[in-house]
């Protein structure tokens, strides 16, 4: 699905991510952890296409980033779902309007002809919610927004940067239980946090394997987590 | 193909994609008001346009068929002259009509110089012909070569030196009213462009959260670009709208004033003004889709 081949990243400051290798499996549920500033966000957005690395090579679903178009990228992140900590809406559509937005994107069903979006809504649980403008949701709420619009277009891959950074207990494990839903539906995730309690949870519940970034490098955690 | 649908994704209405721009923003209003007062100012250059066209026509069409013989000779000769010269006209091949200009006919001409009462019978005047001309014209040189033999005082004159200037100036000036639209169109567009391009500027987030979820370039240009091209298309119709009316009222109030009143549109040159609408929306179209892809370009 993506596969890292010495693949390293560096900002204008120096080498953020270090030759990583490994290879993302579809169907499985990933961590990512890591003190703040270690490159999660990074590693996330290299999985979109969002950022390339500088050296090494990486594929996406088969394809080498480099050669990919910027229409390229966009037709691939129709099938990835991105859920970002900030949630980044458009404040001035309504939370349906922002959750349907990549039917329309993607030339697919209009929101009137889409049988699913009421379905989705009461799955995250904002069915009463759905004509309210982003700004007027809490901080669990958009983060389930921002889960619906990510799972609308059915991606195979999920990827979810700190979801539940804003958001209390209770709301992170709602989150969290939406997300191995998706898993056992077949779903790939990726979910960066560090949040230790949140992700002994999730092992607990679903075969989930640790990526640990540390020192520029990332790895398989081992089984203190 | 991938451009075809491009371009007719331009055309047909998504409700979900022109909304995903927000609505407010201070270039809604600057395209809105350039294209209203461009497309009102377009109106008036295109009527100077035509009127000078058509001022150039008339001219050329009037004068072309009519000419002048201007006898001068002592008061006992100027009779017998000018019956020779008559003579010689009737016989000219391409002349329909020759006729001496008789002392009210000389008055009238004068009086703009000279008052009503001047008394002219008692001035010594040259005898004037007033020549008009079939379609195909006369052969003016052989004309003048007969009168020098027979009527040594006559001065034809074709007034083709007067006439010329008068027509190409005419010309010029119509010339002048196309080259302003084509400035205006030009301004308009490099209007249009600059508010785009600010437009996706301060859209850079609504930008990002759309390619973030899939969006193509084209899907998000033709966001953009359909609202700026009916935002042109609604100023151009506006600002036409309001010189026609404006023309319409000028040259209905005051037709005595032929030439001020001659600018202005006559019969079907009105449907011209129901072009600039279009013309606008096309341009500000061509302008948005092109700061589109720089900006986009520049986003990535």
């Amino acid at each position: 699905m993506i596969e890292f081949d010495a693949a390293s990243y560096s900002y204008t400051g120096g080498e953020l991510l270090s030759e990583m290798s490994l290879t993302i499996t579809p169907g499985a549920f990933y961590f990512i952890t890591g003190p703040s500033g270690s490159g999660k966000t990074t590693f996330l957005k290299m999985c979109y296409g969002a950022l390339l690395p500088n050296s090494g090579g990486l594929q996406i679903f088969g394809r080498d980033v480099r050669e990919l178009t910027r229409d390229d990228i966009a037709l691939i992140r129709r099938n990835i779902g991105v859920i970002h900590q900030d949630c980044q809406f458009l404040d001035h559509l309504s939370v349906t309007e922002n959750i349907a937005l990549p039917l329309s994107v993607s030339g697919q069903d209009r929101l009137s002809d889409n049988l699913n979006l009421k379905e989705l809504l009461t799955w995250v649980g904002l069915k009463g919610r759905a004509s309210a403008l982003p700004p007027e949701l809490s901080g669990g709420e958009r983060q389930r927004a921002a889960l619906a619009r990510a799972v609308i277009n059915s991606p195979e891959l999920i990827l979810a940067d700190e979801p539940t950074g804003n958001v209390d207990w209770d709301m992170s494990q709602r989150l969290l239980q939406l997300l191995i839903e998706l898993n056992k539906m077949g779903k790939t995730v990726l979910l960066a946090s560090h949040d230790l309690s949140l992700i002994r949870l999730a092992k607990s519940q679903v075969q989930a394997r640790v990526l640990r970034i540390a020192n520029k490098r990332i790895q398989l955690a081992g089984a203190d987590l | 193909m991938g451009s075809e649908r491009q371009i007719s994704g331009l055309f047909t209405r998504d409700t979900q994609r022109d909304r995903v721009v927000p609505p407010t923003g201070f270039t809604a209003t600057l395209t809105l008001f350039t294209s209203a007062v461009m497309g009102f100012l377009v109106v008036f250059a295109l009527a100077l346009s035509l009127a000078s066209s058509r001022l150039a026509d008339h001219w050329s069409d009037a004068l072309a068929r009519s000419a002048t013989l201007k006898i001068s000779a002592p008061a006992e000769q100027l009779e017998q002259q000018v019956e020779k010269a008559l003579a010689i006209l009737n016989t000219t091949p391409g002349i329909e009509q020759a006729t001496v200009l008789n002392l009210n006919d000389q008055r009238r001409l004068l009086e703009p110089w000279f008052g009503a009462d001047v008394p002219i019978e008692l001035l010594a005047l040259p005898a004037l012909i007033d020549i008009r001309e079939e379609k195909k014209g006369f052969d003016s040189d052989n004309l003048r070569l007969r009168l020098v033999a027979d009527v040594p005082g006559a001065v034809l004159d074709d007034h083709t030196r007067w006439r010329r200037p008068l027509v190409v100036a005419a010309e010029r000036l119509s010339a002048l009213g196309l080259f302003s639209i084509l400035l205006m169109t030009g301004a308009s567009a490099a209007m249009i462009t600059l508010a785009a391009r600010a437009a996706m500027s301060a859209n850079a987030q609504v930008i990002s959260v759309l390619r973030l979820i899939g969006a193509k370039d084209a899907y998000i240009a033709a966001a953009f670009v359909r609202r700026f091209s009916l935002r042109a298309f609604s100023g151009a119709a506006i600002g036409s709208l309001c010189g026609a009316v404006v023309f319409f009222f000028l040259t209905g109030a005051q037709d005595d004033l032929s030439i001020l009143t001659g600018i202005g549109f006559q019969g079907l040159e009105w449907l011209w003004l129901f072009l600039i609408p279009p013309v606008f929306g096309g341009v500000a179209l061509l302008a948005t889709q092109r700061a589109a892809q720089k900006v986009l370009g520049m986003l990535s």
